[in-house]
Protein backbone atom coordinates (compact mmCIF):
# COMPACT_ATOMS: atom_id res chain seq x y z
CA UNK A 1 0.00 0.00 0.00
CA UNK A 2 1.65 3.40 -0.63
CA UNK A 3 1.39 6.26 1.43
CA UNK A 4 -1.53 8.25 -1.20
CA UNK A 5 -3.85 4.93 -0.95
CA UNK A 6 -3.47 5.25 3.01
CA UNK A 7 -4.06 9.22 3.11
CA UNK A 8 -7.77 9.93 4.02
CA UNK A 9 -8.10 13.58 2.04
CA UNK A 10 -8.12 14.30 -1.19
CA UNK A 11 -4.43 14.72 -2.93
CA UNK A 12 -5.21 17.80 -5.51
CA UNK A 13 -2.63 19.98 -3.70
CA UNK A 14 1.38 19.34 -3.99
CA UNK A 15 2.71 17.46 -1.10
CA UNK A 16 5.19 19.61 1.16
CA UNK A 17 3.80 17.89 4.46
CA UNK A 18 3.33 14.86 6.50
CA UNK A 19 0.94 13.39 6.92
CA UNK A 20 0.17 12.07 10.52
CA UNK A 21 -0.17 8.27 10.91
CA UNK A 22 -0.09 7.65 7.12
CA UNK A 23 3.33 6.92 6.94
CA UNK A 24 4.47 2.98 7.15
CA UNK A 25 6.60 2.17 9.82
CA UNK A 26 9.28 0.56 8.14
CA UNK A 27 11.73 0.12 11.40
CA UNK A 28 11.89 -3.09 12.49
CA UNK A 29 12.80 -3.69 16.34
CA UNK A 30 16.81 -3.88 16.57
CA UNK A 31 18.20 -6.93 18.10
CA UNK A 32 19.71 -4.34 20.82
CA UNK A 33 16.57 -3.18 21.26
CA UNK A 34 14.95 -6.30 21.94
CA UNK A 35 17.67 -7.42 24.16
CA UNK A 36 17.13 -4.04 26.26
CA UNK A 37 13.38 -4.55 26.66
CA UNK A 38 13.91 -8.43 27.40
CA UNK A 39 16.00 -7.22 30.26
CA UNK A 40 13.56 -4.58 31.16
CA UNK A 41 11.04 -7.01 31.57
CA UNK A 42 13.29 -9.36 33.62
CA UNK A 43 14.10 -6.79 36.15
CA UNK A 44 10.35 -5.85 36.42
CA UNK A 45 9.15 -9.55 36.89
CA UNK A 46 11.43 -9.93 39.67
CA UNK A 47 10.95 -6.88 41.38
CA UNK A 48 14.31 -5.46 40.55
CA UNK A 49 12.49 -2.17 39.43
CA UNK A 50 9.33 -1.47 39.12
CA UNK A 51 7.88 0.07 35.92
CA UNK A 52 7.26 3.05 37.41
CA UNK A 53 11.19 3.16 38.46
CA UNK A 54 11.73 3.46 34.80
CA UNK A 55 9.12 5.59 33.17
CA UNK A 56 10.63 8.78 36.85
CA UNK A 57 14.00 7.87 35.67
CA UNK A 58 13.25 8.61 32.13
CA UNK A 59 11.09 11.84 33.16
CA UNK A 60 13.76 13.28 35.38
CA UNK A 61 16.28 12.64 31.71
CA UNK A 62 13.78 14.04 29.53
CA UNK A 63 13.18 17.18 31.89
CA UNK A 64 16.66 17.80 31.95
CA UNK A 65 17.90 20.79 29.36
CA UNK A 66 21.32 22.54 28.32
CA UNK A 67 19.35 26.00 30.39
CA UNK A 68 21.11 23.86 33.39
CA UNK A 69 24.61 24.12 31.83
CA UNK A 70 24.10 27.62 31.12
CA UNK A 71 23.04 28.84 34.26
CA UNK A 72 26.21 26.76 35.65
CA UNK A 73 28.48 28.48 33.21
CA UNK A 74 26.93 32.16 33.87
CA UNK A 75 27.14 31.88 37.07
CA UNK A 76 30.81 30.39 36.94
CA UNK A 77 31.73 33.98 34.72
CA UNK A 78 29.96 36.39 37.15
CA UNK A 79 31.38 34.91 40.63
CA UNK A 80 35.03 34.40 40.74
CA UNK A 81 34.71 32.26 43.93
CA UNK A 82 32.16 29.65 42.54
CA UNK A 83 34.24 29.25 39.39
CA UNK A 84 37.34 28.32 41.62
CA UNK A 85 35.02 25.76 43.20
CA UNK A 86 33.61 24.36 40.08
CA UNK A 87 37.33 24.02 38.50
CA UNK A 88 38.41 22.21 41.35
CA UNK A 89 35.62 19.95 42.31
CA UNK A 90 32.83 19.91 39.67
CA UNK A 91 30.61 17.25 41.10
CA UNK A 92 30.14 19.65 44.38
CA UNK A 93 30.06 22.75 42.75
CA UNK A 94 26.97 22.40 40.60
CA UNK A 95 25.13 20.29 43.72
CA UNK A 96 25.31 23.59 45.10
CA UNK A 97 23.03 24.84 42.46
CA UNK A 98 20.64 21.68 43.02
CA UNK A 99 21.80 19.63 40.07
CA UNK A 100 22.80 16.19 41.15
CA UNK A 101 25.27 14.04 39.56
CA UNK A 102 24.06 10.85 40.18
CA UNK A 103 26.78 8.14 40.20
CA UNK A 104 29.12 10.09 37.69
CA UNK A 105 31.37 13.02 38.39
CA UNK A 106 31.78 15.92 36.88
CA UNK A 107 34.74 17.71 35.70
CA UNK A 108 34.64 21.36 33.94
CA UNK A 109 37.35 21.75 31.42
CA UNK A 110 38.32 26.07 31.42
CA UNK A 111 38.65 27.67 27.72
CA UNK A 112 41.14 30.12 28.06
CA UNK A 113 42.77 32.32 25.40
CA UNK A 114 45.74 29.40 24.79
CA UNK A 115 43.58 26.41 24.79
CA UNK A 116 40.18 25.63 23.93
CA UNK A 117 38.59 21.71 24.92
CA UNK A 118 36.36 19.49 23.55
CA UNK A 119 34.36 16.39 24.73
CA UNK A 120 33.52 13.44 22.61
CA UNK A 121 32.98 9.70 24.54
CA UNK A 122 34.86 7.15 21.71
CA UNK A 123 33.28 4.11 23.50
CA UNK A 124 29.85 4.58 23.76
CA UNK A 125 28.13 8.38 24.14
CA UNK A 126 28.81 9.24 27.77
CA UNK A 127 27.82 13.05 28.22
CA UNK A 128 26.65 15.01 31.21
CA UNK A 129 22.90 14.39 30.98
CA UNK A 130 21.90 15.84 34.08
CA UNK A 131 22.97 19.43 33.42
CA UNK A 132 22.52 19.19 29.60
CA UNK A 133 20.20 16.87 28.95
CA UNK A 134 20.15 13.96 26.49
CA UNK A 135 22.90 14.27 23.57
CA UNK A 136 22.51 15.35 20.70
CA UNK A 137 22.45 13.05 17.28
CA UNK A 138 25.52 13.88 16.37
CA UNK A 139 27.24 13.58 19.50
CA UNK A 140 26.37 9.80 19.47
CA UNK A 141 27.13 8.96 15.65
CA UNK A 142 30.10 6.69 14.96
CA UNK A 143 31.63 9.58 12.56
CA UNK A 144 31.73 12.01 15.56
CA UNK A 145 33.39 9.58 18.14
CA UNK A 146 35.98 8.39 15.71
CA UNK A 147 37.27 11.88 14.16
CA UNK A 148 37.11 13.87 17.03
CA UNK A 149 39.71 11.85 18.66
CA UNK A 150 41.98 11.90 15.41
CA UNK A 151 41.26 15.52 13.59
CA UNK A 152 39.54 17.37 15.72
CA UNK A 153 40.34 20.87 14.23
CA UNK A 154 38.72 19.68 10.86
CA UNK A 155 35.27 18.21 12.75
CA UNK A 156 35.72 21.98 14.66
CA UNK A 157 35.88 23.31 11.19
CA UNK A 158 32.92 21.84 10.05
CA UNK A 159 31.23 23.16 12.94
CA UNK A 160 32.38 26.66 12.04
CA UNK A 161 34.58 26.69 14.58
CA UNK A 162 38.55 27.84 13.14
CA UNK A 163 40.71 27.93 15.86
CA UNK A 164 44.23 30.15 15.14
CA UNK A 165 46.94 26.99 14.83
CA UNK A 166 49.31 28.07 18.12
CA UNK A 167 46.23 27.82 20.23
CA UNK A 168 46.08 23.90 22.11
CA UNK A 169 43.04 21.93 21.29
CA UNK A 170 42.53 19.61 24.50
CA UNK A 171 40.00 16.75 23.37
CA UNK A 172 38.62 14.70 26.65
CA UNK A 173 37.67 11.35 25.98
CA UNK A 174 34.69 10.70 28.27
CA UNK A 175 35.60 6.84 28.45
CA UNK A 176 34.89 6.13 32.20
CA UNK A 177 33.59 7.58 35.65
CA UNK A 178 34.01 11.10 34.33
CA UNK A 179 31.69 13.19 32.97
CA UNK A 180 32.64 16.88 31.32
CA UNK A 181 31.50 20.16 30.81
CA UNK A 182 33.18 23.01 29.18
CA UNK A 183 33.50 26.24 30.62
CA UNK A 184 33.77 28.70 27.63
CA UNK A 185 35.50 32.03 27.47
CA UNK A 186 32.73 34.91 28.58
CA UNK A 187 33.00 36.34 25.13
CA UNK A 188 33.98 40.29 24.60
CA UNK A 189 31.21 42.94 24.71
CA UNK A 190 29.33 41.08 27.80
CA UNK A 191 31.19 42.22 30.40
CA UNK A 192 28.67 43.86 33.41
CA UNK A 193 25.87 41.70 31.61
CA UNK A 194 23.56 40.35 34.41
CA UNK A 195 23.79 36.21 35.33
CA UNK A 196 20.53 35.82 33.01
CA UNK A 197 21.54 37.65 30.06
CA UNK A 198 24.44 35.16 30.15
CA UNK A 199 22.52 32.39 30.11
CA UNK A 200 21.03 33.05 27.24
CA UNK A 201 24.12 33.01 24.99
CA UNK A 202 25.54 29.55 26.52
CA UNK A 203 24.54 26.62 24.08
CA UNK A 204 24.89 23.18 24.52
CA UNK A 205 27.48 23.00 21.45
CA UNK A 206 29.51 25.61 23.29
CA UNK A 207 29.58 23.21 26.59
CA UNK A 208 30.73 20.53 24.57
CA UNK A 209 33.25 22.61 23.15
CA UNK A 210 32.54 22.50 19.22
CA UNK A 211 31.81 25.93 19.40
CA UNK A 212 32.34 29.09 20.92
CA UNK A 213 29.34 31.49 22.70
CA UNK A 214 28.53 34.67 20.78
CA UNK A 215 27.63 37.61 22.40
CA UNK B 1 48.18 6.65 44.89
CA UNK B 2 49.92 4.53 42.57
CA UNK B 3 50.57 7.32 40.28
CA UNK B 4 51.83 11.13 41.04
CA UNK B 5 50.82 13.99 38.95
CA UNK B 6 53.36 14.40 36.25
CA UNK B 7 54.69 11.21 36.45
CA UNK B 8 55.21 9.54 32.72
CA UNK B 9 53.26 6.33 31.96
CA UNK B 10 52.63 3.95 29.44
CA UNK B 11 49.33 2.04 28.43
CA UNK B 12 49.49 -0.98 28.56
CA UNK B 13 49.38 -2.66 24.83
CA UNK B 14 47.81 -5.45 26.08
CA UNK B 15 44.25 -7.53 24.21
CA UNK B 16 42.10 -9.14 26.92
CA UNK B 17 38.66 -10.30 25.70
CA UNK B 18 35.88 -9.14 27.11
CA UNK B 19 34.59 -5.51 28.17
CA UNK B 20 37.46 -3.38 28.54
CA UNK B 21 37.52 0.48 29.44
CA UNK B 22 41.14 1.22 27.92
CA UNK B 23 39.95 2.19 24.36
CA UNK B 24 42.17 0.46 21.56
CA UNK B 25 44.04 3.89 20.25
CA UNK B 26 45.75 4.76 22.76
CA UNK B 27 46.69 0.77 23.68
CA UNK B 28 50.91 1.13 24.01
CA UNK B 29 50.69 4.46 23.97
CA UNK B 30 52.57 6.86 26.80
CA UNK B 31 51.62 10.25 28.47
CA UNK B 32 51.58 12.09 31.51
CA UNK B 33 49.27 11.51 34.71
CA UNK B 34 46.96 14.89 34.49
CA UNK B 35 45.08 13.84 37.69
CA UNK B 36 43.68 10.95 40.26
CA UNK B 37 39.55 10.89 39.98
CA UNK B 38 39.44 8.22 42.60
CA UNK B 39 39.02 5.22 43.36
CA UNK B 40 36.09 3.30 41.50
CA UNK B 41 34.26 -0.15 40.77
CA UNK B 42 36.24 -1.90 38.47
CA UNK B 43 33.57 -1.89 34.94
CA UNK B 44 35.22 -5.00 33.64
CA UNK B 45 34.23 -6.96 36.77
CA UNK B 46 30.77 -5.32 37.25
CA UNK B 47 30.41 -5.57 33.05
CA UNK B 48 29.66 -9.25 34.23
CA UNK B 49 27.80 -9.31 37.44
CA UNK B 50 31.13 -9.63 39.85
CA UNK B 51 31.18 -6.56 42.01
CA UNK B 52 33.75 -4.68 41.28
CA UNK B 53 36.46 -4.61 43.83
CA UNK B 54 39.09 -4.26 44.76
CA UNK B 55 38.21 -0.80 43.54
CA UNK B 56 40.66 0.75 41.12
CA UNK B 57 42.64 3.81 40.83
CA UNK B 58 41.72 5.97 38.21
CA UNK B 59 43.79 8.59 36.54
CA UNK B 60 43.60 10.79 33.78
CA UNK B 61 46.51 10.70 31.30
CA UNK B 62 47.81 13.35 28.83
CA UNK B 63 48.73 12.48 25.61
CA UNK B 64 50.35 14.22 23.05
CA UNK B 65 48.20 14.53 19.32
CA UNK B 66 51.36 13.21 18.15
CA UNK B 67 52.38 10.56 20.21
CA UNK B 68 48.67 9.18 18.75
CA UNK B 69 49.04 10.00 15.38
CA UNK B 70 52.24 10.41 13.50
CA UNK B 71 50.86 11.92 10.66
CA UNK B 72 48.39 14.42 13.13
CA UNK B 73 47.96 17.42 11.48
CA UNK B 74 47.47 21.01 13.86
CA UNK B 75 49.71 21.83 16.23
CA UNK B 76 52.51 20.22 18.74
CA UNK B 77 51.03 20.86 21.58
CA UNK B 78 47.33 19.59 20.96
CA UNK B 79 46.55 16.77 23.21
CA UNK B 80 44.12 13.80 24.05
CA UNK B 81 43.39 13.47 27.84
CA UNK B 82 41.27 10.08 28.87
CA UNK B 83 40.57 8.34 32.17
CA UNK B 84 42.54 5.05 32.25
CA UNK B 85 42.40 2.37 35.67
CA UNK B 86 45.78 1.71 37.69
CA UNK B 87 45.64 -1.84 36.28
CA UNK B 88 46.27 -0.20 32.77
CA UNK B 89 48.92 1.62 33.60
CA UNK B 90 52.60 1.13 34.26
CA UNK B 91 55.48 3.56 34.63
CA UNK B 92 57.94 4.93 33.17
CA UNK B 93 61.31 3.78 34.45
CA UNK B 94 64.25 6.40 35.56
CA UNK B 95 61.61 9.58 36.39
Amino acid sequence: MTTDERGTHDHDHDHDHDHPGTTPDVNETGYYELMAEAMKELLIEKGVVSADDVRRNLEFLDSRDPAEGARIIARAWTDADFKKRLLEDGTKAVGELGFPMGDAELIVVENTSDVHNMIVCTLCSCYPRTVLGLPPDWYKSKSYRARAVVEPRSVLKEFGTELPSDKTVRVHDSNADMRYLVLPEQPDGTEGWSEEQLTAIVTRDAMVGVTLPQA
Amino acid sequence: MMFSVGDRVRIKDSHPPGHRRTPYYVRGKTGVVERYCGDFKNPEELAYGFDGTPKRELYRVRITQTELWPDYEGSDSDTLDLEIYDHWLEKIGGQ
